[in-house]
């Protein structure tokens, strides 16, 4: 009995198909994605309805980590040149007698981060670049009344930046103890209107339920 | 060679050499492959939402006395530890204090506090319910600015709903606080606050609290 050949195939697969779909894929993803910022401590924002988006810029983000850490951050305002953060870390170094050398400002200015560091350790923390070492100076702002710097922080911010909205991203585990606090501090430093960051989930209710 | 060398003297005319159609593409697939995975892990598909909130204002000149409000309208939210949530309407006068009022337990669910405040709140929630389906079907068309304009206007003009003054134990969460603000959002509450929780309340949710289970969290608030 003779043996039935099979033709030997090509070992080649198109891929054309494969690449016409991932470029599809990844220019999608590009267009429709924004950055993610990375954030000093991981924080699970609670949920609620509202719609609104968060504002692209005059915001100081006030970061409430779970375990009771205060982190602050702001932006450059609406056009980089306006260069707020380093103005702001110049206002604040004055109040403490700390002299910021220029490349030290400039590496405050991109920064992406918020920031967690008592302002006597700034320095440090600006010049060193091992994010080890930076990690472990992140021991969050002091809260305390006798070393208020959060209250020096949002002093500076709204001297430099008269327009900065104040924003509120906590955990959802986090204390009340420490979310009283910074809202007491904000409100002895006349902020009364906050915007609290949560992710969106829809919640539906219909004229019957309340007619029962 | 000598094959070639052949079919050229036959063919006689030159033909170029004919390149294979297929380009190998499977570096490039690699690549975007690579790409695909870094824009997924590394950005956020939908920019994070707020939700606004006014605090009142901080009394400094003590001479002030803070606005009255009518106790048959008040309605008193006290977030609790462990997740619990109570609520007591009306006030406490300071002839009450030995003899206070019970708190009564519900939940965050929407068989919870979502009830109680959609039943006191029936009024104002109707209404606005019937401009939003009015907006919806088409009967009033208007700008989506205007169509806000007009909730709060609605809400503003209230005066049956009820005034809902929140207060947080200290043992709550931050997370407690967004469900119960998201919570008059839901309900359309027009009149609502987060104040200073009074040392009264402590020890009621401490008592309310106790019987669960929380027996220890309620002993060093009573010194």
């Amino acid at each position: 009995m003779p043996k039935i050949k099979l033709p030997t195939k090509s070992p080649h697969i198109d891929m054309t198909p494969m690449v016409d779909l991932f470029s599809v894929v990844l220019t999608f993803l590009m267009l429709t994605t924004t950055m993610r910022q990375p954030e000093p401590a991981p924080v699970d924002t609670p949920t609620s309805i509202s719609e609104k988006p968060t504002p692209d810029f005059n915001t100081m983000t006030l970061l409430l980590s779970k375990d009771d850490k205060v982190y602050l951050n702001f932006d450059n305002g609406p056009d980089t040149l306006l260069a707020f953060r380093p103005k702001i870390l110049a206002e604040m170094g004055k109040r403490y007698n700390i002299e910021f050398t220029e490349a030290e400002l400039a590496e405050f200015k991109k920064y992406p981060s918020s920031i967690g560091v008592p302002i006597l350790k700034m320095k440090d923390f600006l010049d060193t670049r091992d994010n080890k070492v930076r990690t472990a100076m992140e021991s969050g702002i002091p809260i305390d009344s006798t070393d208020n710097q959060l209250a020096d922080w949002i002093f500076c911010t709204r001297t430099v930046n008269p327009n900065v909205q104040a924003c509120i991203k906590g955990d959802a585990k986090t204390g009340f103890e420490v979310v009283k606090k910074v809202l007491d501090i904000m409100a002895d430093k006349n902020v009364f209107k906050f915007n609290l960051i949560t992710t969106l989930e829809a919640a539906k209710i219909n004229l019957a339920d309340i007619q029962k | 060679m000598a094959e070639i060398i052949q079919e050229e003297k036959a063919g006689g005319k030159k033909k170029a050499k004919k390149h294979a159609p297929h380009i190998d593409m499977t570096p490039m697939v690699d690549l975007m492959c690579l790409l695909i995975t870094f824009f997924m892990l590394t950005t956020a598909f939908s920019k994070a939402k707020i939700m606004e909130i006014n605090l009142p204002e901080k009394l400094k000149d003590k001479s002030i006395d803070p606005p009255k409000i009518v106790a048959s309208r008040t309605l008193n939210i006290v977030l609790g530890p462990d997740n619990k949530l109570y609520y007591y309407p009306g006030t406490v006068k300071p002839e009450d204090y030995n003899n206070l009022p019970p708190l009564q337990p519900t939940d965050y669910s929407a068989n919870g506090i979502r009830t109680i405040l959609l039943e006191r709140n029936r009024a104002l929630f109707k209404k606005i319910d019937d401009f939003k389906t009015q907006v919806t079907a088409g009967k009033l068309v208007m700008s989506q600015d205007s169509v806000q304009k007009s909730i709060s206007k609605l809400k503003t003009d209230d005066d049956t709903g009820p005034i809902v003054l929140i207060k947080a134990y200290k043992k709550a969460t931050y997370g407690n606080f967004v469900d119960i603000l998201d919570e008059m959002n839901i309900c359309g509450i027009a009149r609502y606050t987060f104040v200073d929780i009074a040392f009264y309340e402590n020890t009621m949710v401490e008592h309310a609290a106790g019987i669960a289970s929380t027996a220890p969290a309620a002993s060093p608030a009573k010194k």
